[in-house]
């Protein structure tokens, strides 16, 4: 294998500044879409579970839509499609004036999907706390509401910190996928460095390692959220 | 949705049906690939043997770090390299994902022969069986059979996954779309047609499973 | 104080209770008891609206639990229920177990709530778990606390469904002690057991269910001494054998 190794090249300017500038866009759009992607996901996870069968259908049909279609193609209509579908005025803004437009694009399209994968998460999680809990609840007097918000979603959401934080992992891959529209994330810049240098393993190297550590990062506050939250003596269906 | 020119998927049918073509074939061979690498993993894992499941353990953990566009970009950049002398899209596309699929068929497969019960296992070794033949004939059997739900989820991401070699500008079904899209100027009808063909096979894909789920019983 | 009148429900084709007629008058014990499908849990679970019927009405005092309109949660605070599960809600405390239906449904304050639940967990001798977790005590200690939990809302009537069913033998007696204090209180009570021990000793009416309808519905000396049916014959035989 004829390859001249170069592992200096990732220090040299503007190289590292490229990676850095990289690993803040995929901070950048991972965190904001999370944010979105949190917030709708339990908003439409409890709509799923709620007993009003319109409310149900249409977070279904959310969840649905969003999860069997590929992110890649969520997010060329949203970059390509809605701007020339919106009314004149909102297009023309969405394509000339609108900041950072790729940077906007991808996290709503990032966050929406991700938000069906959350609702899931939490849909299971209610469920999994069992009938017999919420038949007790409600004998006890509580209402639909109060069942929710005192028993039903303080324990699920115990239930599902594995699963979040393996969605909230997720997403900072996904991120990779703005690279598309042309937002130079992480793994764009490491593509760029690759094609400008043809140091094409110690770019690659380099954006896996900063993944890893990410995703170490990321198990290290699963594993400490789990064990602030644990209920002592329940083991749960889940 | 006034002034969309639908005429143009209708015109340029072969070329995506070509596309799709691509897609699906990448898909059933990367499944296949996968799920054959996967259970080496997953056995590898659970073998007991240092060596063999820490090497396991580090493979899977570090794919699942890591974005399967980078995955794409490393063996394209690698395959050539390894074999020295350059190699169809395809074939790097393919190698890529069936490495990046097996990690996440391995820990499927792996969760599926632990919920195999241990009784089981000790019946077999109890006739003298050794570790592969247990395996082999007790375990993996049954563990595919509870698995196979999950085996086709993860296939339906699969194939969603597959999208993603237009990074490398492959032509399956989204490259091709999106060809078709910018040459003839058509984004919105393109797209949402894109979007509708992997809704539908995605959508039937999970009919079909939650019809599995059931079980031969219902 | 509660009347139960020609009540039918079906789950889709499959009919699990069939005009079932009955009453519980204030202060009266009424054990419900029968072979397992019977209906006898489904039954108590309609009192209460947890279970809606296709037929036939329920009142418990002055509300119609089967109508349309009623406030079912309103009717539930002053209804108390005891599973067979316990169902104690386990990412709180035995004192947050008590207080919160208290606090959050009958809007009673902070001190009232907590003066309440100590008190009554004092009666069944539990005090120095309060501020335990459900997970951490034993199956008699939690179904104690259910009890105590229902009756912190200081209820017209009790519900029990197989309240002792889900426990350990050696358990059985320190739940039963506690529902027996109960009844000789005063305290209304219907409950689906298996217990004939504690039916004979405190139920004023036993009523037998099989298949989905009320076979004999009688006085407790009456039914245990000449059952009139050969279902509840049989039944008895069974279980008064062990």
């Amino acid at each position: 294998m004829n390859y001249n190794w170069n592992w200096s090249v990732l220090w040299a300017d503007p190289y590292l500044g490229w990676l850095i500038s990289g690993v803040q866009w995929t901070f950048a759009v991972a965190l904001a879409a999370w944010v979105i992607a949190f917030a709708l996901g339990i908003l439409i996870g409890v709509g799923r579970t709620l007993p009003s069968k319109p409310i149900s259908f249409i977070c279904t049909c959310y969840v649905e839509l969003f999860r069997n279609v590929p992110l890649l193609v969520q997010m060329f209509i949203w970059y390509f499609a809605v701007p020339e579908i919106m009314p004149e005025d909102v297009g023309r803004w969405m394509k000339r004036d609108m900041p950072n437009p790729e940077y906007v694009t991808a996290v709503v399209a990032l966050g929406l999907y991700t938000a069906s994968r959350v609702a899931e998460q939490v849909r299971s999680g209610i469920q999994a706390v069992g009938s017999g809990l919420t038949s007790a609840a409600y004998a006890n007097g509580l209402s639909t509401a109060q069942t929710y918000r005192y028993v039903l979603l303080p324990i699920s959401f115990r239930l599902i910190v594995p699963p979040m934080t393996s969605e909230f992992l997720t997403i900072f891959k996904n991120s990779s996928l703005a690279l598309t529209i042309g937002l130079l994330e992480l793994t764009a810049q490491s593509q760029q460095i690759a094609e400008f240098t043809f140091q094409g393993f110690e770019a690659f190297t380099a954006a896996t390692v900063i993944y890893v550590v990410i995703a170490l990062f990321a198990t290290m506050i699963a594993q400490t959220l789990e064990r602030f939250t644990k209920i002592p003596g329940f083991v749960g269906k889940g | 949705m006034g002034d969309f020119d639908y005429s143009v998927i209708w015109d340029n049918l072969p070329f995506l049906w070509q596309g799709l073509q691509l897609s699906l074939w990448l898909t059933f061979l990367a499944i296949i690939g996968g799920i054959v690498l996967g259970t080496g993993l997953a056995l590898m894992r659970l073998s007991g043997f240092l060596p063999l499941s820490l090497f396991a353990a580090t493979y899977v953990n570090l794919i699942r770090s890591v974005p399967l566009i980078l995955v794409i970009f490393w063996f394209y950049f690698l395959v050539p390299l390894a074999i020295g002398r350059p190699i169809g899209g395809f074939y790097s596309a393919l190698i890529a994902f069936v490495m990046f699929e097996a990690a996440y068929y391995s820990e499927i497969i792996r969760a599926g022969i632990q919920s195999v019960r241990q009784g089981q296992v000790h019946a077999g070794q109890a006739t003298g069986m050794n570790y592969w033949q247990v395996q082999r004939y007790i375990v993996l059997p049954q563990a595919f059979r509870n698995m196979i739900p999950i085996l086709v989820t993860q296939g339906i991401i699969l194939f969603q996954d597959t999208s993603l070699v237009f990074v490398v500008s492959l032509r399956d079904f989204m490259t091709v779309s999106s060809i078709v899209a910018r040459t003839e100027g058509r984004l919105v009808e393109m797209y949402i047609f894109a979007a509708i063909v992997y809704f539908i096979i995605c959508f039937a894909g999970s009919m079909f499973v939650r019809r599995l789920q059931k079980g031969p019983t219902a | 104080m509660i009347q139960i009148d020609q009540i039918s429900k079906w789950y889709g084709d499959f009919q699990v209770l069939n005009n079932c007629t009955t009453k519980v008058d204030r202060g009266e014990v009424v054990v419900v008891c029968g072979p397992s499908g019977s209906g006898k849990s489904t039954l108590i679970k309609c009192v209460n609206g947890l279970e809606p019927v296709q037929q036939g009405t329920i009142r418990v005092e002055d509300t119609e639990v089967t109508a349309k309109r009623t406030n079912l949660t309103k009717l539930r605070s002053r209804i108390g229920m005891v599973f067979q599960h316990f169902e104690l809600y386990p990412h709180m405390s035995v004192r947050a177990n008590l207080c919160l239906a208290q606090e959050k449904v009958l809007g009673r304050s902070s001190d009232e709530a907590n003066a309440r639940a100590e008190a009554l967990i004092k009666r069944v001798g539990l005090s120095e778990h309060i501020e335990k977790f459900p997970g951490q005590l034993s199956g008699g200690q939690q179904q104690r606390v259910a009890i105590s939990r229902a009756l912190a809302m200081d209820p017209i009537a009790m519900l029990f469904d197989e309240p002792t069913s889900a426990l350990d033998p050696e358990m059985i007696n320190e739940v039963l002690d506690v529902m027996v204090e109960l009844a000789q209180e005063g305290m209304t009570m219907m409950v689906v057991t298996h217990e004939m021990g504690f039916a004979r000793k405190v139920a004023d009416r036993v009523v037998f269910m099989d298949a989905g309808a009320i076979v004999e519905d009688r006085p407790t000396e009456q039914f245990f001494g000449e059952p009139e049916s050969d279902r509840a014959k049989d039944f008895l035989s069974k279980i008064l054998n062990h």
